[in-house]
């Protein structure tokens, strides 16, 4: 056959040129150059100011403790569950959230903590006082956990079920207890799985600003909500630029240091 | 070689799957005792119950009723960690996220054995089992059969009472299957362990085993030596099983004669009733293709298949019966041929229970 099964790809390479490649060109492009369009770096130090870093560090510390919790919250989950014979049906339960749209469960969240909220409400009703929960750094770590929970249960869940049981049963055999068994055959089995959970959290978590806008309002922002601001309201697109940068760059370190603690296991390939 | 000590012993076992509403009898009612030293085979077809056996000698399942003695101890209580028995496993199960030296010292580092002592007994293994330098090898990266001998030397680094092998050489093409075999009897003779081997292969367990446990339905149908089992199967089920086999219904007219059909024959089994009703078991390459005119039975060649060493030929009689022939010498289908078939090569079967 003359019409090679290489040609099947271009649609996908012509996709890819046009809505990532060019758009990747154009952020360095106004990265790098003023307003007249001339070269200069002021750009960098402008989002080198200890301001917008101090926004950085809050974010990539955020993110990372959205991560640690969401592991925390969602081995377990996903341990009982692949356990369990019937845990394809409750995995839909956890998935189920995910159904509703983004927007909508983080507002439903709004009406919840805010202080004429549900929760005050009954609070009051008992006699208590009320307690102001919303446009804090807490407030948008729940957010978070709530929305990339999912995220971090799937591939975990999906590691553990792959981990067939003759492995349990060889060590086991070899004699290994149940806590044994755990530690040294299905944690370190499950590791793909954590990889690529860790990854699909703290990548949106690092870069979201819906959640921080939401929950953590005008006073508790996020480096996303930064290089929106820069683009929307202050139409300072090379800044933004810049900034944007930074964002790729501590994505780019993330995943080579995923990547290191991976070694050469199937999750690489997620990443 | 083999001791007399009972090592272990399965005393009225049974054991019962329930799947949804469905109840599955693996095995019904099953006595069997293993001695030291022995290289036992479970032989049988899928489904008879031979993996469930080993399943319950290692812990991983526990018996719907009966009792398993491992040194006269009953174990029903101690988990699979605790036995004092290895498992090399059907599909090996490697560990994939260690190399071939961690793989090995599994067992030894629970154990929580000297670093230098483990270093030496996995190096030792890893020579027994004719691999050595293999130690940081990713065992992911190695061939069937190198995995295979790895399952093997992990098992045996333990130093187990028993060793128990689910099918191990399933996997592998038939040339590396047969080299196994041997080497797997050398181990066990050299290493003085007591094996217990899952195989459907008859060839393989007669090759192997001190003694041969026939299974079916999850039920024995005959324990013994691999000669015995091949020479003088019990039943049908045996008979069919354990090589190729010529199986008609017979009547034993008194001791040393029987008549297939109108024909009657010398033979040497004793002790049925006068004019029982029996099966009549001939194996293919005990009968002898003479000129018709001498011969005991006559017929057409009906097919003729080349199996290397012999030809395999099918024979109809005057009678009608259809015979399976392995002879060197080749008869072209259509041919007339005379069999002869010697006293002490017919094997007469009790009829099986329904």
């Amino acid at each position: 056959m003359k019409f090679k099964t290489r040609f099947f790809a271009y649609p996908y390479l012509i996709w890819m040129v046009i809505f990532t490649l060019a758009p990747i060109a154009l952020i360095v492009y106004y990265a790098f150059t003023d307003k007249s369009g001339a070269f200069t770096l002021a750009n960098l130090t402008s989002a080198l100011d200890p301001a917008y870093m101090g926004v950085l560090w809050r974010s990539v510390g955020l993110a990372f403790l959205c991560t640690v919790i969401c592991l925390v919250l969602a081995y377990p989950a996903a341990y009982i569950l692949s356990r369990r014979k019937n845990g394809g049906v409750l995995s839909v339960l956890f998935m189920l959230p995910m159904w509703m749209n983004f927007l909508l469960r983080t507002y439903s969240w709004m009406t919840l903590l805010e202080n004429t909220g549900l929760i005050n409400t009954l609070l009051q009703a008992m006699g208590l006082s009320t307690v102001t929960f919303l446009y804090n750094a807490n407030a948008v770590l729940l957010g978070m956990v709530y929305n990339y929970l999912p995220f971090m249960i799937l591939p975990i869940l999906t590691a553990l079920q792959k981990i067939d049981h003759s492995y349990i049963e060889a060590a086991q055999d070899l004699g290994a207890s149940p806590a044994r068994v755990f530690l040294k055959v299905i944690l370190p089995m499950s590791v793909p799985g954590i990889i690529s959970g860790v990854t699909m959290v703290f990548m949106p978590a690092v870069t979201t600003f819906v959640i921080s806008r939401l929950l953590g309002g005008s006073h508790f922002m996020l480096f996303g909500d930064l290089i929106e601001q820069q683009f929307l309201t202050s139409g300072n697109w090379n800044l933004g630029s810049m900034m944007s940068l930074f964002m790729m760059a501590i994505m780019l370190v993330s995943m080579a240091i995923m990547n290191r603690f991976g070694g050469d296991t199937e999750g690489r390939g997620l990443i | 070689m083999v001791e007399d000590f009972r090592l272990i012993e399965l005393k009225d076992i049974t054991k019962v799957f329930t799947d949804a509403d469905a109840e599955k009898v693996a095995l019904d009612h099953l006595n069997l005792y293993i001695r030291k030293r022995e290289f036992v085979t479970l032989l049988g077809p899928s489904g008879c119950g031979k993996t469930t056996m080993l399943r319950l000698i290692a812990g991983f399942d526990t018996p719907t009723s009966g009792e398993i003695l491992i040194n006269g101890k009953d174990v029903s209580a101690i988990p699979p960690y605790q036995r004092q028995v290895n498992t090399v496993f059907q599909r090996y199960a490697l560990f994939p996220h260690l190399n071939v030296a961690d793989n090995i010292a599994f067992g030894l580092n629970i154990k929580k054995m000297d670093r230098a002592v483990i270093e030496k007994k996995v190096a030792a293994m890893l020579e027994l089992v004719g691999l050595s330098g293999y130690q940081k090898r990713k065992v992911t990266s190695l061939s069937g059969g190198e995995q295979q001998r790895i399952a093997i030397a992990r098992a045996l680094v333990n130093e187990p009472e028993v060793l128990l092998l689910d099918e191990p050489l399933g996997a592998l093409d038939l040339k590396k299957r047969k080299e196994m075999q041997i080497e797997l009897k050398n181990m066990q003779q050299q290493l003085g362990i007591t094996f217990i081997y899952v195989t459907h292969d008859q060839e393989e367990a007669l090759t192997m085993s001190d003694t041969v446990v026939v299974m079916s339905g999850g039920r024995i149908q005959q324990i013994g030596k691999p000669q015995d089992v091949y020479n003088e199967p019990k039943n049908h089920f045996v008979a069919d099983f354990i090589g190729e086999s010529n199986i008609f219904p017979g009547v034993m007219i008194k001791d040393e004669l029987v008549r297939l059909g109108n024909l009657e024959m010398d033979c040497v089994d004793k002790g049925f009733a006068p004019n029982e009703p029996i099966e009549i078991v001939i194996r293919p390459e005990d009968i002898y293709m003479v000129n018709p005119e001498h011969a005991q039975i006559t017929g057409i060649v009906e097919s003729v298949v080349f199996k290397g060493v012999h030809y395999e030929m099918m024979i109809r009689d005057t009678q009608d019966h259809l015979w399976m022939v392995q002879d060197t010498t080749f008869r072209e289908a259509g041919a007339s041929v005379g069999l002869i078939i010697r006293p002490e090569d017919i094997h007469i079967m009790k009829l099986m229970e329904a």
